[in-house]
């Protein structure tokens, strides 16, 4: 983790080709909250042809369910959630436009191959590191499914969210590599 | 026999829930201490750091470690020569569940159905309780809140005697292999041997409760203990799964005696947010 790479959003081609695994990245703009459930509703749109809640092109999805927020702040903890419940989704939502992605955890071959194809970038979230996550967001509102609680998707603006790059646009994954390299 | 009224156990649950989700033990911060100096990896010294951070910003701003608050598991150990009195035990534990998970602002994660409903309690109840009788006229109250992220990463094998403890050990090491980054490693490794199929899971979850200060007592068990951290932090999962040396920060095991045809063996993962809190009354 030698630089630390200011990154905004909406991503451009330009930003995610600068990028290598395990650069270390802050992440400033919007993102939008997404767990399971939320992906499968997204993705279920998609394939009726029918209009997204918001546009997903150039955006980043971020796999977290945050706790619920005290009075005058934002949003409560919100570290990233496992991520290889959205891999059945994901590809679907890189063919979209989706361009970022932040979770924790490896990420399955299809997912890797679909971020080759469609320049999308995986960044990994430091589990548990929750209220460190929470800082970075300056607001959040409920922008779809409020019927799913804290899986519902809020647009969060975010400021100098920090993440790892773990899997970038050629097809170089950190999860395989950084252990690679520490195996004994 | 001494009378406890259950409408002391409300506040003192409540407390614990909340507690345990923004205070991580000292246990767990020297160990992580001792492992990131020896870390030879930067990006794991790093991650270890946020993770440092992160302990320091959670009590400053009263907010939880993690935003997954878990399920709240309780082990409670009940005198004997105690008269609980003024209402139902087990309805007492979940009314302290439900004012700790709304007041500490804590995530409720307990869905009704496991599989077709699947819709939120709102409340994080029910609990899942578990009771010892104890002698004396005292309640211990352990609260060991989990999340789903490490609990996912279990499993219980029903082995044979022929596999042997190397076939025991290569089983542990595959579960926490194949768990990868999953867990949100730093992890703990509870290990549950013997018993039957689901007491070896219950003391996999039950070993988890021992300070990581604190060696097996058992000198046969410490050692093999020891073996599987260093086979387990060998594999260079590291924090996060990024790479490194500190995958585990210990083993734990606890061993029952067993049937003579039967060899089960649980692994229960932890995270580092690695919460668990007592009182007595
Ligand atoms: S595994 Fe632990 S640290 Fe990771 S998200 Fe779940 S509770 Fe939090």
């Amino acid at each position: 983790m030698a630089k630390e790479i200011h990154l905004y959003t909406p991503l451009k081609d330009e930003d995610l080709e600068k990028l290598n695994i395990g650069d270390k990245v802050l992440i400033t703009g919007t993102v939008y909250t997404a767990r399971d459930a939320a992906h499968k509703r997204l993705v279920d749109l998609i394939e009726a042809d029918k209009k997204l809640p918001f546009d997903v092109k150039g955006q980043i999805i971020y796999f977290v369910g945050p706790a619920p927020a005290r009075p005058g702040m934002p949003i409560g903890s919100a570290g990233p959630t496992t991520s290889y419940r959205m891999d059945p989704y994901s590809p679907i939502l890189l063919d979209a436009g989706l361009k970022g992605m932040i979770g924790k955890g490896p990420r399955s071959k299809e997912v890797i191959d679909s971020m080759v194809k469609n320049k999308g970038v995986y960044f990994a979230a430091i589990g548990g590191a929750a209220v460190v996550m929470a800082q970075a967001v300056k607001a959040a509102k409920i922008i779809a499914y409020e019927d799913l609680g804290t899986e519902a998707i809020r647009e969060l603006k975010v400021e100098n969210l920090p993440c790892i790059v773990a899997n970038d646009i050629y097809g170089r994954d950190l999860y395989e590599e950084g252990v690679r390299k520490n195996r004994k | 026999m001494r009378e406890i009224n259950v409408n002391k156990i409300v506040p003192v649950v409540k407390e614990l829930c909340i507690d345990a989700s923004i205070y991580i033990g000292d246990d767990v911060v020297e160990k992580l201490k001792e492992f990131q100096e020896k870390e030879e990896s930067q990006i794991a010294k790093e991650i270890i750091s946020i993770i440092f951070e992160n302990h320091k910003l959670a009590v400053e701003k009263k907010m939880p470690l993690c935003q997954d608050t878990g399920v709240a598991v309780f082990f409670i150990e009940l005198g004997q020569d105690v008269h609980l009195v003024g209402g139902d035990f087990y309805d007492a534990i979940n009314e302290g569940v439900r004012q700790g998970y709304k007041e500490g602002y804590l995530r409720k994660s307990m869905v009704d159905d496991p599989i077709i409903d699947r819709k939120n309690t709102k409340d994080n109840t029910p609990a899942i309780i578990y009771l010892d009788i104890v002698p004396g006229d005292k309640l211990k109250i352990t609260l060991a809140a989990k999340g789903g992220g490490s609990e996912n990463m279990s499993e219980v094998k029903m082995m044979k005697a022929a596999d042997g403890i190397e076939g025991v050990i290569d089983f542990i090491v595959d579960r926490v292999k194949r768990s990868g980054g999953n867990p949100c490693p730093p992890i703990i490794v509870g290990v549950g041997l013997g018993g039957n199929f689901e007491q070896s899971a219950l003391l996999a979850k039950k070993s988890l409760l021992r300070s990581l200060n604190e060696k097996n007592p058992d000198l046969k068990w410490a050692k093999v203990e020891e073996e599987i951290l260093e086979k387990v932090n060998n594999l260079g999962i590291g924090p996060q799964g990024l790479g490194g040396r500190t995958t585990a920060l210990a083993v734990q095991i606890l061993a029952k005696p067993c049937h003579i045809a039967s060899m089960p063996v649980a692994v229960n993962i932890q995270c580092h947010v690695h919460r668990h809190k007592s009182a007595v009354i």
